[in-house]
């Protein structure tokens, strides 16, 4: 299973390099590029350093005692990607994919943004390496995310609104690409998720993997075994992406991907693109798409900016249609209730993407048994969700 | 069923004559305009029609093709509403080589092979997919070989020259250079680069090579038709459209002036 992608980058049926020909030689060079440091060792020790020094990692794996209690089952443990520098797991990917457009002479940034913490760990890694950096922002985000949007410009980043279709991720990725297209002799897209063209989706995968490397050390040292669930959001898949890929082979471990229901999935109003979608092609890849039935792209709708998508990572596909990983969909209310009851339970605020998989646990903690071990990826923090949370609770 | 590119290149070939192809979003204004224009485009010299798709995410076109395509898509105009037309615009003896432009997507969804036959049997001559590389769906692309539609390939400034041999090699019908690195729209000044390009793709293949992206004048038109076996205009048509058909129609007989006196 890890050698997946294919040398095309297709995971199965999924995948592969959807590109305007303008693209593809920006895409080739980057292939080669990634090829060529993920066997550089001097890369990888420029990158930990940034990592441990700089970040914050590793990230703490916690035992929430209290959390468990309450569903007196199970034991719950959190990695603490919230604890990073910036805030989220997204910091993880922008330093690697920083360095590396660094190495192939890139001189300038540009990135999509949902919630606004990929647009704020890019803004982040552009000053650490003294790159220019654009950030595409679709208009509804910049409104709900308006602190990010005052960080990004703190951090010298040029936020651009984007008017055009939903006015939020999708859009804004589009933007991305045609800034891409145009500039692509001095830019390097940092992508923030698993999703995209060749190689993106290994590429991305491989950088956020530390989360799920670490994960496994830490379980082994602290319950001297490996768990029996692993849960995490899917909005395109990055964090989910990065915490599964090191348990892919080890069958004892269940696999949980949870998806934005919004306001559910038999509304029109939802952004589970796995649940409800079926295969199609955006952005460059081949996936489960949100489309009517003429191909024209959905709009998703979450109350987290950061999984309103209506795609997903080809390899979350590949991993629905194997069985090897469990897609549901939580809703934006269980979602507030997973963000409450972990924010007065354990004293830790997480983001409303992670708040998914807490709004998970209800159904999944009575089947658990006494000793099985639940590990939830909070992938960032709640601060950027103050003021949503606020017009709920 | 003859197909009508291969005929117009082969005429065009032996008369020496430039081509001019024209590119509108089907639905847009509505669906009768869009016949309207493309029976007056063959009137005025339009040598091939690309009839652009509407699609909800075009990443590789600007604001004004963005616009044209959402307009159209408020009418959920759909893949048989492109056939529909063409097979009516067939019926009517229109001869013009109609060449469908559009997002891998909604192809998709129509089922690849489905979409070659109905496309042929339509009276469809040939297909632009901007978002589809030869690398990727090549059972499409040999299904709509042996339906005898063209897959006509697209060459970009940023393309090595092994990778463009291999384009132009796959590429029927003609070749559509990609004038600028960017996405469509009108501009002030084109590459200055192009015309290398252009003489380089030129000396690679015997197929014309036509230019396309970013051009909108009748100046413009001229000039690269000098270069180029012809030139390709979208969103400068999509431009005089907004502001009515007759305007569209007056601007394509300007442009098919200018590429023909050349």
């Amino acid at each position: 299973m890890s050698q997946l992608p294919d040398v095309k980058g297709h995971f199965g049926p999924y995948g592969g390099r959807y590109v305007p020909e303008t693209l593809v030689k920006a895409c080739e060079e980057l292939t080669a590029a990634y090829r060529k440091i993920k066997r550089d060792k001097k890369f990888h020790e420029e990158l930990r350093y940034y990592l441990e020094s700089y970040a914050g990692r590793p990230t703490a794996l916690y035992e929430a005692k209290n959390l468990s209690a309450k569903f007196g089952r199970g034991r719950i443990f959190l990695k603490r990607e919230d604890l990073l520098h910036t805030g989220a797991h997204k910091i993880n990917s922008t330093l690697a994919q920083g360095l590396l457009a660094k190495r192939l002479g890139k001189t300038r940034l540009v990135a999509e943004t949902g919630a606004g913490q990929h647009g704020v760990a890019t803004a982040t890694a552009a000053c650490v390496f003294g790159l220019k950096c654009v950030v595409y922002m679709g208009a509804v985000d910049i409104e709900r995310q308006a602190l990010n949007v005052y960080k990004m410009k703190l951090l010298g980043a040029e936020v651009r609104p984007v008017h055009s279709g939903s006015k939020t991720l999708k859009d804004a990725t589009n933007e991305a690409i045609r800034d891409w297209v145009t500039n692509v002799e001095d830019t390097h897209y940092l992508l923030g998720s698993v999703v995209g063209p060749h190689p993106y989706p290994e590429m991305v995968r491989e950088f956020q993997s530390v989360i799920g490397k670490e994960t496994r050390r830490q379980i082994v040292k602290q319950a001297g075994r490996l768990p029996n669930y692993l849960i995490a959001c899917v909005g395109g898949g990055s964090n989910s992406m990065g915490f599964f890929h090191p348990f892919l082979k080890d069958r004892s471990v269940r696999i949980v991907g949870i998806e934005a229901a919004g306001e559910g999935v038999s509304t029109p109003h939802h952004a589970a693109s796995i649940t409800k979608g079926r295969p199609g092609i955006l952005h460059g890849m081949k996936s489960y798409l949100l489309q009517d039935k003429n191909g024209q792209v959905l709009l998703a709708h979450s109350i987290s900016a950061g999984l309103d998508y209506p795609s997903v990572g080809p390899e979350h596909a590949y991993l629905k249609d194997s069985g090897r990983v469990s897609y549901y969909a939580v809703t934006d209310g269980d979602a507030l209730k997973g963000f409450e009851v972990l924010t007065k339970l354990e004293g830790i605020m997480p983001a409303l993407e992670p708040s998914h998989a807490l709004g998970y646990l209800p159904k999944l903690m009575p089947k658990t048994k006494k000793n099985d071990i639940v590990i939830v990826c909070i992938s960032g923090r709640g601060d950027k969700d103050i003021h949503t949370v606020q017009q709920y609770l | 069923m003859k197909n009508l590119l291969s005929e117009k290149i082969k005429q065009a070939k032996r008369q020496k004559r430039k081509l001019f192809c024209v590119f509108l979003t089907l639905g847009y204004p509505s669906i009768a305009a869009t016949e309207r224009l493309i029976l007056s485009s063959a009137a005025a010299g339009v040598d091939i029609l690309e009839l652009g798709f509407p699609f909800s995410d075009p990443l590789a076109d600007g604001p004004t093709i963005q616009f044209s395509s959402q307009q159209a898509l408020k009418k959920n105009v759909s893949i048989k509403d492109a056939f529909d037309v063409v097979t009516r615009l067939r019926k009517k003896g229109c001869k013009l080589p109609i060449v469908f432009f559009g997002y891998i997507n909604p192809v998709f969804s129509y089922g690849t092979k489905a979409f070659a036959r109905d496309a042929r049997s339509a009276g469809l001559d040939g297909l632009i997919i901007p978002d589809l590389p030869p690398e990727e769906e090549t059972e499409f692309q040999s299904e709509c070989r042996k339906q005898k539609l063209h897959f006509v390939q697209l060459v970009a400034p940023t393309t090595a020259d092994p990778r463009a041999k291999m384009l132009v090699g796959k590429s029927q019908g003609f070749v559509y250079y990609v004038s600028l690195r960017g996405v469509t729209g009108t501009r002030k000044a084109l590459p200055a680069d192009l015309k290398a390009h252009l003489l380089k793709l030129k000396r690679m293949t015997t197929k014309p090579v036509l230019a396309g992206f970013g051009i909108s004048t009748p100046e413009q038109a001229r000039d690269i038709s000098r270069m180029a076996d012809g030139v390709i205009v979208g969103s400068a048509v999509i431009e005089h459209l907004k502001r009515g058909v007759s305007a569209a129609e007056r601007f394509i007989q300007k442009m098919s002036q200018a590429v023909h006196g050349v």
